[in-house]
């Protein structure tokens, strides 16, 4: 991922991230999702989003985080994966594209710590508040470090 | 294919139709190739291409007997391999003649697809300027000009001198077009009266009669035959054009969409009362409907296209293995979607040779069983419930099922329990299993151990499914299921909880709501028992890891085939059919291996395809396990006991008892309302007699619901010893079975033999003789 572009920015938790807005297809309210038995527990299930069926991504259980409470739903980050594929990521709320032409992006901070740190690629220091790039390569594969759930 | 013009359904065939429309494109293609060729003059693959073409043409233009085509295509075509040859250089003079060559050609397709004949198209000039170029061109490639002439067809000295004379100058030179040429044998006379030097350069200027290339589709038949004719006409070119696949995959896949987009909108409509709205959907559904089926029929194509080729296939390998084959071909326009024509072709040839190679017996053995010398090996193809069935018969030497088995023994594809426990059908199908092949001798042909493997697995790729049946010495049929088309696929959902999966109904047989209390247990396998045959279960819901439901009281059982195995699929709810496009499961759940692909139903929900064959082979990796150890049981256990044939009934309340055959006169079933008494007994009115009834639960001194209560009942006849009848009441028939049985004391009671495991239920044996055997005095027990 090249720096100094616009992202797309979401929240998961507390954790503020974003994603290159390039590679953002639509963000869309929560779709009723069909459940995908046996598929990796990240996996929430599949929605039709306007007759293509796209995999949707728990991000909380991508990040190790317990699910959303009370009846709040996520909302759909639909990410571009390959030539005509795509896939979405269910996250708690979405946030405002962000210009980061002028910034520097910065090592992730200590502060991150659990699955998380292998999924962020570096932050970017905007006005009070850190903006973790996260790296959808190992997202969109699923690749998650088995979530300690409680 | 193709709107005939009258011309067409009167003069022309299909195979002179065929020809003009390839003609056509291949003259387009070479156009652009020789004015390519130009810039690179030496290009062999351009070369090779040129010269293919017209090779083509020439070649088909014989077949048809157009004479004058053949020639002129025959004179061009060894220029062109001169020049592919590299004796001959091009320049843009040669490039011209060619050029006018294909403007030749064209005007004479022009005149024999609108008048079937070649009418009078005059193709000397360019003939004669083919032959100058040829001339001028051997002549400076090989010094010796009295071997020159190259033309088969020119023989006349003129030409050898002609080509003596171009000798004397370069073949680079702006004369070669000035030799006179050679005469052409259709048509002496004409060359005779031509004054060669004028008309040639004329020719050169002008190359063609019908040369405007954008007024040739239009009006090139004009100039022979009656321009109001041509007019109405269409050309052949312009009726079809040839579409790329892909924009046709396309299509395909957009119009499922519109139809799923169709079904949503009907259902919603069904909601709404608002006539205009509902007019517009019907509408859209009979269009969308339409529309559905003419793409579909665009990727049709008859499965000819496969056979043609297999009469010549047949009898190479007849003759090659000194049998004498009559093909028969049945069903020659059953049509299929082209892309599964084209996966198709290589089992069907494979299965065809297998028929030929090990099917048929040689003239001798033949001749020998009975049979005619002559084999005969026909391919059928028809349509059958949404689906392409193709049957491969020879009426050969057949399968023996013992040869398969003890090839699959020796290869050590199965254990020796295993094949003793194996259904006849399931011995056959080990033909099926990888590296097993029985040829005896490995042939040129087949025999080499991979093939009938290949078959399947390509047929099912496809969507389809491999059966074979064989009668030993009579012959053997494979029969080939394939879907019609793949885009679309009526699928049959049902429910698992909250969910809905797709089950392709390819895969379906039919469906069976149960009892669940009929639901047996086989060596810890569920089973059921569908019409005497054990359905082994899957329970789709512990397949998938999902809940099952609080104790049904019934089970739905949607029976599957896959592999030539059926088994039963238990799912909670069966919802409806839908046709559905089958879509692939995205990278993050591809190895998933219970789905097979997602598809968006009526509803405009998701809903997952299951795999059939993947949940098939689990069913039945768990039953033949099972099944190995059932016969390895019965094995071991065989020397004590012998097998006796019991009569299985029901007796109310799901109680099960079996009855020795041996004591069984008949069944019978009886209406209720017949039943009269008779002092204390119960009695029906029976072949102008008396039958004394005995329910058999209470004779047993278990009490329940009476049988009598149902309609009618189920008689098990019983003759005494003294030649009466007497009749035990069951509430059902449920079965027989032939097994050893080893009597445990267990639950012994008067009136019982004791009690047996049969079909993985406790089973009360009845002692007929002790129950009722004592004839008229014994009452009640």
């Amino acid at each position: 991922m090249s720096e100094g572009r616009q992202m797309c920015t979401f929240f998961v938790d507390d954790l503020y991230l974003g994603v290159d807005v390039l590679e953002v297809q639509e963000v869309v309210r929560y779709q009723e999702l069909t459940a995908v038995p046996l598929a990796p527990e990240s996996v929430s299930g599949l929605i039709n989003l306007r007759g293509q069926i796209v995999t949707a991504i728990d991000m909380r259980t991508m990040l190790g985080l317990p699910p959303l409470a009370g009846d709040e739903l996520p909302v759909n980050v639909v990410i571009r994966d390959g030539v005509d594929e795509a896939a979405s990521l269910l996250v708690d709320q979405i946030g405002d594209v962000v210009d980061t032409d002028h910034l520097d992006l910065e090592e992730v901070p200590p502060t991150l710590v659990g699955p998380a740190r292998d999924l962020v690629i570096g932050a970017y220091k905007l006005d009070g508040r850190l903006l973790h790039v996260l790296d959808t390569a190992p997202v969109l594969a699923v690749q998650t470090v088995v979530p300690a759930r409680g | 294919m193709t709107q005939t013009t009258p011309v067409f359904s009167e003069g022309l065939d299909d195979i002179c139709q065929e020809f003009l429309i390839e003609s056509y494109e291949n003259l387009d293609d070479l156009d652009r190739n020789l004015v390519a060729l130009e810039q690179d003059p030496t290009s062999r693959p351009l070369l090779a291409s040129i010269f293919r073409t017209i090779h083509t043409i020439k070649g088909t233009s014989g077949f048809l007997a157009f004479s004058r085509l053949e020639s002129l295509t025959h004179v061009g075509e060894n220029v062109l391999s001169r020049l592919r040859d590299g004796h001959l250089r091009l320049d843009p003079e040669i490039t011209s003649t060619l050029l006018a060559l294909v403007d030749t050609i064209r005007a004479l397709l022009a005149t024999i697809e609108a008048s079937g004949q070649e009418g009078d198209i005059d193709t000397e000039p360019v003939i004669v300027l083919l032959n100058a170029i040829l001339d001028a061109g051997t002549a400076a490639a090989t010094p010796a000009p009295a071997v020159a002439a190259p033309v088969p067809a020119s023989p006349e000295p003129a030409n050898a001198e002609a080509a003596a004379t171009a000798a004397e100058t370069p073949a680079t030179d702006e004369t070669p077009a000035a030799q006179p040429g050679t005469p052409s044998p259709s048509d002496p006379a004409e060359v005779a009266e031509m004054p060669a030097h004028v008309d040639v350069l004329e020719a050169m200027a002008e190359p063609v009669p019908v040369a405007d290339d954008h007024a040739w589709h239009e009006d090139a038949a004009g100039s022979v035959v009656d321009a109001d004719q041509s007019a109405a006409q269409r050309s052949v070119a312009d009726s079809t054009i040839r579409v790329d696949v892909g924009l046709l995959d396309q299509l395909m896949r957009m119009v499922g969409e519109l139809v799923l987009t169709r079904n949503q909108v009907l259902q919603h409509v069904g909601e709404v009362q608002h006539i205009q709205l509902q007019r517009a959907s019907q509408r859209l559904n009979l269009i969308a409907t339409e529309l559905q089926d003419g793409v579909m029929k665009t990727r049709m194509q008859p499965i000819d296209h496969v056979w043609q080729r297999l009469p010549r296939v047949v009898r190479d390998l007849g003759a090659q293995c000194g049998k004498s084959v009559n093909l028969v071909l049945e069903g020659r326009e059953t049509e299929l979607d082209r892309s599964l024509l084209e996966a198709v072709k290589d089992p069907l040839t494979h299965l065809v040779r297998n028929a030929v190679d090990h099917g048929l017996e040689s003239p001798a053995d033949r001749v020998a069983a009975g049979k005619p010398a002559e084999g005969t090996l026909s391919l059928r193809a028809f349509h059958e419930g949404g689906q392409v069935v193709v049957e491969v018969s020879d009426d050969g030497g057949g399968i023996d099922p013992a040869k398969i088995g003890a090839k699959a023994l020796e290869k050590g594809l199965v254990t020796r329990d295993e094949l003793a426990a194996m259904a006849e059908r399931d011995v056959l199908d080990l033909i099926f299993r990888p590296g097993f092949s029985t040829a005896p001798a490995v042939t040129n042909v087949s025999g080499r151990g991979v093939g009938m493997d290949v078959v399947r697995t390509n047929i099912e790729k496809i969507g389809g499914t491999v059966d074979l049946a064989s009668a030993v010495g009579r012959g053997t049929t494979v029969r080939v299921r394939i879907p019609l088309t793949l885009a679309i696929i009526p699928a049959l959902l049902v429910g698992v909880g909250q969910d809905q999966y797709a089950i392709p109904q390819l895969n379906l047989v039919e469906l069976v709501r149960v009892d669940a209390g009929a639901v047996e247990n086989v060596a810890g396998a569920p089973v059921y028992r569908l019409r005497g045959n054990l359905l082994p279960l899957v329970y789709l819901d512990q397949q998938l890891g999902l809940p099952s439901p609080d104790e049904a009281d019934a089970q739905n059982i949607v029976v599957l085939t896959s592999d030539g195995t059926q088994f039963g699929l238990v799912v909670h709810d069966i919802s409806d059919t839908q046709e559905i496009v089958v879509r692939p499961l995205s990278r993050q759940i591809k190895h998933v291996e219970a789905f097979a692909g997602a598809t968006i139903t009526g509803e405009g929900k998701v809903a997952l395809i299951l795999d059939i064959p993947g949940l098939a082979s689990r069913a039945t990796a768990h039953w033949k396990v099972t099944a190995a150890a059932r016969a390895a049981e019965a094995e071991a256990r065989a020397p004590e006991s012998s097998a006796v044939k019991l009569l299985i009934c029901e007796l109310g309340d799901g109680r099960r008892a079996a009855v020795p055959m041996d004591d069984v006169a008949r069944l019978e079933e009886f209406s209720s309302a017949k039943v009269e008494h008779a002092g204390d007994k119960l009695v029906v009115q029976y072949r102008d007699d008396l039958l004394e009834l005995v329910d058999l639960a209470s004779g047993l001194g278990m009490y329940g619901t009476s049988p009598f209560e149902s309609e009618n009942f189920p008689v098990v006849v019983h003759r005494r010893n003294d030649a009466s009848d007497v009749g035990l009441v069951v509430s059902s028939i449920l079965d027989v079975v032939e097994q050893d049985v080893a009597l445990n004391p267990v639950g012994d009671r008067y009136g019982l033999l004791g009690s047996s495991v049969l079909q993985g239920v406790v089973t009360d044996v009845v002692d007929v003789h002790a129950l009722v055997g004592g004839g008229k005095e014994m009452s009640y027990v």
